[in-house]
């Protein structure tokens, strides 16, 4: 049995119109995905703006609300709990994309590590800030700077002290959204190596969202590619990167930039034929309503989302 | 006539912070020959755009000392008069965020039709005409009806190409792409590139290219400058610095790649951080102190660039005994804190 | 864009309700009701207690409130118990008087305020910058009914420049271009002492919305397809900086009335504000009803004007 397992996942969103304002049609911001994380696995979750995966995210979260389907965390159906059953919501936190904006500039570090502390757990003020100077020193920073603000740290560090935040209740998972896109490489990399540090050292499992293939290959395990709320495609990472099967994921895949300059000329003639095979074949890949079709399994690491054969 | 379209001879950008001024770009020298593109590599904070923006006068209130000659003629001290006649002529520019770069009141072929209105003398429907040309050249499916839309009405995409034909309009001699791709998704970030690798075959024109995407270089440049710190601390052909860097910081740089190592593999982490413009290092190596562990002696008192083959220059020493210790691997992982 | 226009006058339904409904809720609420201030000692209470029955004061409040709003929909507020007059031929010429004292102030203030603006976002950090920023502090400090005292006293008995009441010199015949002269001469003291103060939140709305715009990404693009300063300024950040100016012009309405109520007062000039004034001292509460109801009918359908010129001018609501 999966540790988090999302089944058939719906969130629509009401598109209002009309002179009265009322709703006249829905977004289907996330259509019918399924997944399964084991324990201590790295999940990851590609697409590009607009395909659904941050909202795929902040539903497990419950900080969207789920039209249809069900998220089940080791074994319970957590998908509409409510009240004083939302003891669950400790074991899961986000990791957010902006390092600058997702940290409140006026607040201390010990006040912005310490809010989950607070809103889950009675310490003492004495209490808490020996945790907070814990948590720094986990994620590498002083526990001196309890004391500082925000501002006062550089992009990686201020990365880390939203996993310090994220990990104060000891979760279970953690929901990283781009958590290094606006970071510069070298810094990404200190955070990238971070996470995966922490991951064996607390036994995380993570959903890792990116539209950066090259850090998704680096950091998961499973890999699923969403494309206008719904998969494409799912599998492996091998499986996803040597042997992707749509027609959306190999134009994704394509689209890595090579850093061997020696290739452009090889990589130019690729990106072309990937391109004439998305033209000639793209009825193949996606229905009437240029949306991608259910899931088929072609192996036990692999599936992909076809026509059914009749 | 030489094959040099631009020529940046001792270029010092300062900004003023309170009452001093300090340089985000310290002493730099580049040549651009005609059809070629130069890559400008380095971290946030490194000076690259600064650069770019002093070369295309877009500065406010910076002092820029040096020489900048763009074919033969110094644009440091021209007046804005002659520079407005280059600018948008001779010289175009690329921006990163294709959202914030367009007029959001502005129809978008009014928008790119200013370029050509203020340096040509065409009619209302030549200009016109030539717009839609433009928008068909950049590949806009249904450019008539793009005409008259808005910015907020096109895709990042749609947004990056009206950019790019804002900046091709007058066939420019030099096109400088900050972070062109940054801000869109991986495939149209190729479908981009792509498009204005072909532009430049057309256009025959130099191009510089800031970007901190390693990646991005490895696709486009034929020259690559790496910066840090607002000094050009390696530059040479693309093939060498991806096959034989020499500089601590560019190697650092690729290995921090998560391309560059195996999967679920440590990625090479720079120690400490970039220093803000006011810490910047005026004296001895500017990355030594990234290095802890190469000794003082290693480094030269006032790095130079140094010509190790034809084209290829490495400031300081340093470069020459370099390598990633083992024993420094586990404080790697983490950076200073 | 019908849409959104049709959208948003359908939205001013319920506002217009609410707002006659608490007009009237606090009409009745006010001690007394339009006779108590007639109530001769000598007369019979019999008599008054029938006249109340005549005028429907005795009837439930919502059976007062549909009759007070059928009549006020089409034109009648009932009787001023002051003036013995119809409310509505009492508050027409008062209002002719109030919309051309609003609209001198209002082409003055943007006179005033567009250039100065334009001058301090400009050119900020300068000194003519600051001198039109501390004219607006000032501005901002200075209460309207003082200011207007001292504009009074200035140019209106020391200078002897300007009448100081009334709204035309008497005995000139309407029509004539003499007395439109006297008209224009009478309001421009009042309008030029309310621009005065008016002015300041749009010269520093303007000013701190041409900053915001000068540092735009678009206006770098701009620059970099050599356009010269004068028209970096002209087509691009003045376009998208007088926009907020425009959506602000529904608030300036509102403020507008709240300006007229003191300085009519103080300038003795026959207009809705002075009219509201006194027939709040004077208990004449079929007048206080009915103006208070049109300043808030003014409110509302300034608010509405902002909306549809915004939504005229900028494409991105357009659209919707």
């Amino acid at each position: 049995m999966a540790f988090l397992e999302i089944k058939d996942l719906k969130v629509h969103f009401p598109i209002k119109g009309g002179i009265f304002g009322r709703t006249v049609d829905h977004i289907k911001a996330v259509d019918g995905v399924s997944l399964a994380v084991e324990k201590g696995m790295t999940y990851g979750l590609v697409g590009e703006s607009g395909s659904g995966k941050t909202t795929t995210g902040r539903a497990v979260l419950g900080l969207n609300k789920v039209t249809d389907g069900k998220i089940i965390y080791n074994g319970r159906d957590i998908t509409s709990l409510r009240g004083s059953k939302l003891d669950y919501r400790k074991d899961i936190q986000m990791i957010f994309q902006d390092p600058y904006s997702s940290l409140n500039p006026k607040k201390r570090v010990l006040d912005i590590v310490s809010e989950p502390l607070k809103n889950y757990e009675k310490l003492s003020r004495q209490e808490i800030k020996k945790r907070v100077q814990e948590l720094l020193e986990l994620v590498g920073l002083s526990p001196e700077s309890i004391v500082k603000y925000p501002h006062q740290f550089s992009g990686g560090q201020r990365q880390r002290i939203g996993v310090a935040r994220a990990i104060a209740l000891k979760p279970k998972i953690i929901i990283a959204d781009e958590p290094v896109s606006a970071l510069d490489v070298s810094v990404q990399a200190q955070v990238l190596n971070f996470m995966q540090d922490i991951q064996s050292e607390l036994d995380l499992t993570y959903i890792f969202i990116s539209h950066d293939l090259g850090v998704i290959k680096h950091m998961c395990d499973h890999i699923g590619i969403m494309y206008r709320g719904r998969y494409v495609e799912e599998g492996t990472t091998e499986a996803i990167f040597n042997d992707p099967q749509h027609i959306y994921t190999k134009r994704l895949v394509a689209a890595i930039p090579d850093i061997n300059p020696r290739n452009r000329e090889k990589q130019l003639h690729f990106r072309q034929e990937v391109e004439t095979e998305y033209e000639q074949s793209y009825n193949d890949y996606f229905d009437e309503d240029g949306l991608a079709f259910q899931l088929q399994t072609i192996s036990d690491k692999h599936s992909v989302a076809l026509p059914e054969r009749s | 006539m030489s094959n040099e379209l631009l020529q940046i001879k001792n270029l010092k950008t300062s900004f003023r912070i309170g009452d001093d001024y300090y340089a985000a770009v310290d002493d730099v020298h580049l040549t651009l020959n005609k059809n070629e593109t130069l890559a400008i590599v380095g971290e946030s904070g490194c000076g690259k755009s600064a650069l770019a923006f002093s070369v295309m006068g877009l500065h406010n209130r910076a002092k820029i000392e040096g020489n900048i000659l763009f074919k033969d003629q110094d644009i440091v001290n021209i007046s804005s008069n002659n520079l407005n006649k280059l600018r948008g002529k001779d010289m175009a520019m690329i921006f990163q965020d294709p959202l914030t770069a367009l007029n959001p009141l502005m129809m978008i072929g009014d928008q790119i039709g200013e370029t050509i209105f203020l340096h040509d003398n065409l009619t209302k429907d030549q200009r016109k005409a030539k717009v839609i040309d433009l928008l068909n050249k950049v590949g806009i499916p249904r450019a008539e009806h793009t005409y008259t839309q808005y910015p907020h009405e096109l895709s990042g995409g749609m947004r990056q190409r009206v950019i790019i034909a804002m900046a091709i309009a007058n066939d420019p001699e030099l096109l400088i792409a900050d972070e062109p791709t940054t801000a869109l998704d991986a495939t149209i970030q190729s479908q981009i590139l792509g498009l204005i690798n072909e532009l430049k075959q057309d256009m025959h024109a130099g191009i510089i290219l800031i970007t901190h995407d390693l990646g991005v270089v490895a696709e486009m440049a034929d020259r690559v400058a790496v910066m840090y710190a607002g000094e050009i601390v390696e530059i040479t052909d693309v093939l060498t610095l991806f096959e034989d860097p020499l500089h601590p910081y560019t190697k650092s740089l690729l290995n921090s790649m998560p391309t560059s190592v195996q999967a679920k593999e440590k990625l090479h982490v720079i120690q400490g951080i970039v220093p803000s413009l006011q810490h910047l290092p005026r004296t001895g190596c500017r990355f030594s102190a990234r290095i802890p562990w190469v000794p003082e002696s290693e480094h030269e008192e006032h790095p130079q660039l140094h010509e190790v083959r034809p084209g290829h220059f490495v400031r300081c020493t340093c470069y020459k005994s370099f390598e990633f210790p083992e024993a420094h691997k586990e404080e790697q992982r983490h950076g200073i804190s | 864009m019908w849409k959104f226009t049709v959208r948003r006058m359908l939205i001013m339904i319920p506002q217009l309700i609410l707002l006659s409904l608490l007009i009237f809720i606090m009409a009745q609420m006010m001690p007394g009701d339009a006779l108590t201030g007639l109530i001769d000692p000598s007369v019979d209470p019999e008599t008054i207690e029938q006249q109340r029955e005549k005028l429907g004061l005795n009837e439930p409040w919502h059976v007062q409130y549909a009759d007070w709003v059928s009549g006020a929909v089409q034109g009648d507020f009932g009787q001023s118990f002051r003036f013995k007059m119809p409310v509505t031929d009492l508050m027409m010429e008062r209002m002719i008087n109030t919309f051309w004292l609003s609209l001198v102030t209002l082409i003055i203030t943007y006179i005033i305020s567009i250039p100065l603006g334009i001058t301090s976002g400009r050119y900020n950090d300068t000194w003519a910058d600051q001198a039109i920023t501390s004219y607006t502090y000032i501005g901002f400090a200075t209460p309207l009914f003082i200011f207007a005292l001292v504009m009074l006293w200035i140019f209106g008995f020391y200078f002897g420049w300007f009448p100081t009441g009334g709204s035309v010199k008497p005995g000139l015949e309407p029509g004539t271009f003499e007395y439109i002269l006297s008209r224009f001469n009478h309001l421009l003291l009042p309008a030029i002492s309310m621009s005065l103060i008016a002015t300041v939140s749009t010269v520093q709305y303007l000013r701190n919305d041409i900053i915001d715009t000068k540092q735009k990404d678009f206006i770098i693009t701009a620059r970099s397809k050599g356009a010269p300063e004068s028209r970096v300024y002209n087509r691009h950040i003045l376009r998208n900086s007088l926009l907020p100016i425009a959506a602000f012009f529904g608030y300036e309405l509102t403020g507008l009335i709240g300006g007229t109520v003191f300085v009519e007062t103080i300038f003795s000039y026959p207009g809705m504000g002075q009219l509201f004034i006194e027939s709040i001292t004077l208990r004449d509460y079929s007048v206080v009803t009915a103006t208070t109801l049109l300043f808030g009918v003014a409110a509302v359908l300034g608010t509405l004007i902002s909306d549809i010129i915004l939504s005229i001018v900028d494409p991105r609501i357009r659209i919707k």
